[in-house]
Order: structure tokens, then sequence, then C-alpha cells
């Protein structure tokens, strides 16, 4: 099976979903000439044309707002923002348009669109350009939201969610787009949206993540098998509609979770889960349900500063610790 | 502007002048559609007044030669967008008062099954794309319907309606920067009736000559009388000749009042104007206007009049009864209408 980079995959999702879908096009900043800030859309230009692959002026609401229309009189527009950071420009049309459209107009205008790009922070890129936006997004109906952490994983969600008949926000991670991994390229790489995937099979606590944070909790994992610890990963890839039975499945084995998310705590995503587990998993629980997450803090630049901010796979293995009552 | 030939909606070929004043049917027809919108909006402030109506709701009385005029002039193939105050364009649209009267009721046979209300009318059969409720946010979508034409190389227009308080939001810029950048078929109509809620043009835009905005994107532009219906209509055709033919996106600035307050919690004058500008205002109301042109043109009389008031003013008690006797939508079409459960 060939091994390629995250980056790689998201750009053969793309383009086998152009070739198959004329309806299908690719609108943001250096998409084209400039084949992509991350190079995600790398040859598109080129085997698509300005029409299908348009560069667009700096203008995150405006484009958004562009790909909402095309969207309701039928194409089915990939936006791509540069980062999630510079989507916050454009939450209006995401929230107000993309994800109200078909209920506001009970039930007329679908919107089969994608808005994608990195999310989370990177190295040193300070407090505006590191942020990890799922909480914002997966707190509103109408919206799904993905967050792959492979790259078997960003092609196969990325099709199925230029598939998918409604609005798909799709987290990629800047650093995911060199990591590499097995993808077939002999048969079609589909991930069903809305369902998690077992990473790694365990039996003394759950890690439950998504995103960038999947390479985390596995870099944990391995840490707390030295120490005769078995972790199991849910890997969730969907945080919209959130596969909960999977999270239930885990916790019943496990007895304990620890919930490892890039963002912030309060309001976060893992929130969400906790309150999940401590309501439908209570009798199973051993332990309360703990969160690893980023320091309640902006992204400080220095490299210190930032490393102490996020979260990692020692801050992970210390709750793993804690809900096993071995850290003392 | 100079005068353009033009086709008109029959097929015959004239100045857009003349394809613009249409004949006396046309005239009549266009009468009967800003009195049916004037005698409706009417009863949704008495239907507002007595709780039939709830949340927001924006009369378009005073502004109805702005919606009629322009889109008397569209084809059936060609797409309408628009804010909030979009009852008027709903109806000249040719949506049925009966589903715009039941949407603003709260009832399941509204236009958008009683989940969108005043501010979200839609209708896919007609190509009406919307009342959007954030100022300036739909600019950038009629954008989007513009690009998603030229992509399929059809010669289609959308219209964008919107207030002119829009032209000070970012979206404004940025839409129209877009459209005219790709040249987009795209024709944004800015109902000037200088006040943003309550804030007069000249205390919210550097320029008050509004129409001078498109000079910043090069594109051609117009400032049209909105009282005239006929004037509408004629700006409306030479900017849709140039989006059909040559695919160029044209800013129209139709200069219009509203005789009502921005929405019924708004007191008709007030702080922010006064009764004798209002007056003033009212003076060249659309349907006088019309009706006066007529009266001396077409021969027209007070009777006539008289007789198309009854006329519309049962449609409209044919859509409040209609209304009132919808049901609610049922309480399972809650969670109805979020998601779409196929993928294509």
């Amino acid at each position: 099976m060939p091994t390629i980079t995250y980056r790689d995959a998201l750009n053969h999702a793309l383009r086998e979903e152009m070739q198959r879908d004329d309806r299908v096009f690719l609108m943001g900043e250096e998409v084209g000439v400039y084949q992509g800030a991350y190079k995600v859309s790398k040859g598109m230009l080129q085997e698509f044309g300005e029409m299908r692959v348009v560069d667009t002026p700096i203008t995150e609401l405006g484009f958004a707002g562009v790909g909402v229309g095309a969207a309701m009189v039928g194409l089915r527009p990939i936006i791509e923002f540069m980062t999630w950071n510079f989507a916050l420009l454009a939450l209006d049309q995401v929230v107000n348009s993309a994800a109200k459209m078909l209920y506001m107009s009970g039930g007329q205008y679908p919107m089969a669109m994608v808005f994608r790009g990195p999310n989370g922070a990177a190295l040193q890129l300070s407090a505006q350009h590191s942020q990890a936006w799922e909480s914002w997004l997966a707190h509103i109906p109408g919206l799904k939201v993905v967050a792959p952490g492979t790259p078997y994983d960003a092609k196969g969600l990325l099709k199925s969610a230029i598939r998918d008949d409604n609005p798909v926000i799709v987290l990629e991670g800047e650093m995911l787009y060199n990591t590499k991994g097995d993808v077939p390229d002999s048969e079609e790489v589909l991930v069903p949206l809305g369902k998690a995937e077992v990473k790694r099979e365990g039996s003394d606590v759950s890690l439950i993540t998504w995103g960038k944070m999947v390479l985390v909790a596995q870099q944990a994992a391995e840490q707390l098998a030295k120490e005769n610890i078995s972790a199991e990963i849910v890997d969730l890839r969907t945080l919209r509609p959130m596969d909960v039975e999977a999270i239930a499945a885990s916790v019943s084995k496990t007895n304990r979770a620890v919930v490892v998310e890039e963002g912030w705590a309060v309001a976060g995503v893992g929130a969400h889960v906790a309150d999940f587990v401590q309501r439908e998993c209570f009798d199973d629980l051993d332990a309360p349900v703990l969160r690893v997450h980023q320091e309640d803090v902006p992204m400080p630049y220095a490299k210190n500063l930032e490393r102490a901010a996020k979260p990692d796979a020692k801050k992970t293995v210390a709750a793993a610790k804690k809900v096993l009552y071995l850290d003392t | 502007m100079a005068e353009k030939k033009a086709s008109d909606q029959n097929g015959a070929t004239g100045s857009v002048e003349t394809a613009a004043r249409g004949d006396a049917a046309l005239r009549r027809d266009l009468l009967r559609q800003m009195l049916l919108i004037r005698r409706f909006e009417e009863r949704c402030a008495e239907a507002y007044a007595i709780g039939k109506i709830g949340g927001f709701c924006h009369l378009y009385i005073g502004q109805e030669g702005v919606g009629v005029g322009a889109i008397s002039t569209l084809r059936d193939d060609d797409y309408v967008i628009t804010s909030y105050r979009e009852h008027g364009q709903a109806i000249a649209r040719g949506m049925a008062p009966r589903a715009v009267m039941a949407e603003l009721f709260g009832r399941v046979d509204g236009c958008s099954k009683g989940k969108g209300g005043s501010m979200h009318l839609f209708d896919r059969n007609l190509n009406f794309l919307g009342g959007h409720g954030i100022v300036g946010a739909h600019l950038p979508i009629a954008t989007g319907v513009g690009f998603a034409i030229k992509y399929r190389g059809g010669d289609q227009v959308c219209v964008c309606f919107f207030g002119e308080a829009a032209v000070n939001n970012g979206a404004f810029h940025e839409a129209l920067n877009m459209a005219a950048l790709w040249k987009l078929p795209v024709i944004y109509l800015i109902e000037n009736n200088r006040y943003g809620m309550g804030t007069a043009l000249e205390r919210a835009s550097a320029i008050n000559d509004i129409a001078e905005r498109a000079c910043s994107y090069d594109m051609p532009n117009e400032v049209v009388d909105g009282q005239d219906v006929l004037a509408v209509r004629a700006a409306t055709m030479r900017a849709l000749q140039r989006a059909r033919s040559d695919s160029i996106p044209t800013l129209l600035e139709v200069r219009t009042y509203r005789f009502m307050g921005h929405s019924m919690s708004d007191a008709v004058s007030g702080t922010y104007r006064t009764k004798e500008e209002l007056e003033e205002h009212m003076k060249r109301d659309p349907i006088v206007v019309l009706r006066l042109m007529m009266e001396q043109g077409d021969g027209w009389t007070e009777a006539d009049t008289s007789k198309l008031d009854d006329e519309v003013k049962a449609v409209v008690q044919d859509a409040w009864d209609f209304a009132d006797a919808s049901p609610e939508p049922p309480i399972e079409a809650l969670y109805e209408d979020l998601l779409v459960d196929t993928t294509s």
C-alpha cells in the first residue's frame, strides 16, 4: 500500500472528486497560481483551469459568501481558508447563511458545500495564528464538522464531505500536512461522516480525541504501554454528528476516560464529551473524566511558553495515570 | 447614461424607455401589483398589532415601485435575492399572497413552512433566493449566484436588493469588487430609503451620492427615481442588457422613501425624521405617480382605481383567511430540514 503525505491525500481527494463531478470547484486565497499556501492544491489549476480552481482576493467573508450563493443554485463549492484563524471573518456566512439556509427555507435550499483549511497551532506563529476552532463550529446545528488525524482519514473524510449534500467543515492540521500514512490507490477511499474509529485497542483507559491530537494520544499510549498501562485511542474523526456510541463502547470497556483536545477548555468539545460520558456511562466510570487541552491563554510566541501552553503527550500520560489513581 | 437599444419582454425591439413604459395593460398590471403590496402590508400591520404576526416585521410601504419595477423586467429563470424587507419583492416575483401571509403567521402552509418568518421568505420554484436578515450578508451570496451562472455558461441575471445602509458594510465592498473583477451578471440594487433604521444616510456614509461607490470597482452605475416604477424598469432593463450580453455587473441607486417606521416597533416619524419630512415624501407615492400617468395617458379613471382596489383587497382578505386557517407546523417539524440525508 502506498505511503503518502496528509497533504497529498487531500490533493488526491480534491482531484478525484473534481474529476467525478463537474459541479465541484475549489475557491480560496492562493489555491491556483501559487499552487496552494500549503501546496494542497498543487497541480490543480493546470488540471482543471481557472474557472474551477479560483484564486480570490483576500476577502474571507466575500468568497465564503460566493460559495454559499453558488451552492444555493446547485454548484458544490469547496471553500479553502488559508487557515481557520482567517475564517473568523467569514463566520457570518458559515453560521448565518450556510448552516441555516436549508432550515429557514423550509427545506428548499440544501447547501452542498465544504469549508476547509488548517486548524490549530503550528510552531511559533503566536496568538492570532494558533487557534483551534472546533468548539465554535461544532456548536452550530446545520453543520457537519470533521477533523482527520491521518492521511487515510484526510482523504476519506474530505471525499465524503464533498459528496455530502450538507455544509461540511473540514479541519486540517498544518502540522499534519507532512505526516505520512498508508492510503490505497487501488480502491475508492471513503470514510463515512459521523463514524469514530478505534485507532489503538486498549483496556485500561480511553483516550478520546480527534485531528492532530490523535498523534499526541498515540505518543502518550506508547509511553503508557512502557508502564504496562493499556490505553485505547478513540479517534472521533467527526465532531458533529458525534459517534457517541463509539465513546460509550470504549468507556464501558476501560471505565476511564481522558479527552485530549487542542483547543481551550472552557465550552470546548471535550466538555461535551465529558457531559455525554457522565450522563450515559455513569455506572461504567471508575474515575471522573479528565481533559487535556491548551492552557487558558492566547498562544505565546516564545518556544518554551508555547510548549507549556500546548496539550502534549506528557500531560496526556499524567491525566491517564490520574484517572487510574497511579499519580501518587 | 446614454439610451441603448434593448429587446423588451415581449420580444419587440424599441428603445429601453419605450419598452419600459410598455402598454396600457402592462401599466395596469404594475399598478395592480403595487396596490396589492400596499394593501397586503397594511393588513400585515394590522395582524402584527393583534399578535398574529410576531418577531420583526419590516413593511415595504412607499417602496413598492422599486421591487415591482425591477422584478417586472426579469425572466423566470433569473434570480432574485434580497434583505429582510422583502414581502413586496416576494409578491412581485409571483409568490402567492397566501403563502407569504401564512409564513408571517408562522403556519405550515407558509412559503418556508413557517420556519423562516417575515425575514426569510424563500421560493425555489420562482428562483427567489430569500430574504436575509444580516445587513450586507446576501451581497456576496448574489456574487456567488452570478459566479454560478458564468460557471455554467448561462445568460441569467441575479438581481440583489439591499438598503443603502449596507453600502457601509465590508460585505458590500467584497461582493462588488469580486463581481466586477470576474465580470459576473449581477445587478446590485440599492433601495435608498434614506435611513438605516434610524440613522440618516448622511450620518452614516462619507459620500451621499452612493452610486459613486461603484467607481471604486469600475462598475457601471445609475441613479434612479424609485417612486417612478417605469423609470425603475428602464434602468433595470439597461443593467440587464449589460449583464446578459456582456456579463457586466451594475450598481443601481434607486432613491425611494419608507413611509412606515423601520419595523413595527418603530414609530412612523419620531426622533430621527420629522412629520413634515415624511409628509413631503408621501406626496410622491409610487402608486399615485403611476395612477396619475395612467389617468393622463391611458384613459384610466377613478372608478378603475376603485375597482382594482376592491379586487386586491379581496386577494389580501383571502390570504389572511387562508393563513388564519392554516395549521401551525407539527411539532415533528422542529427537527426537519436541519440536514439533508442524502449524498451525491
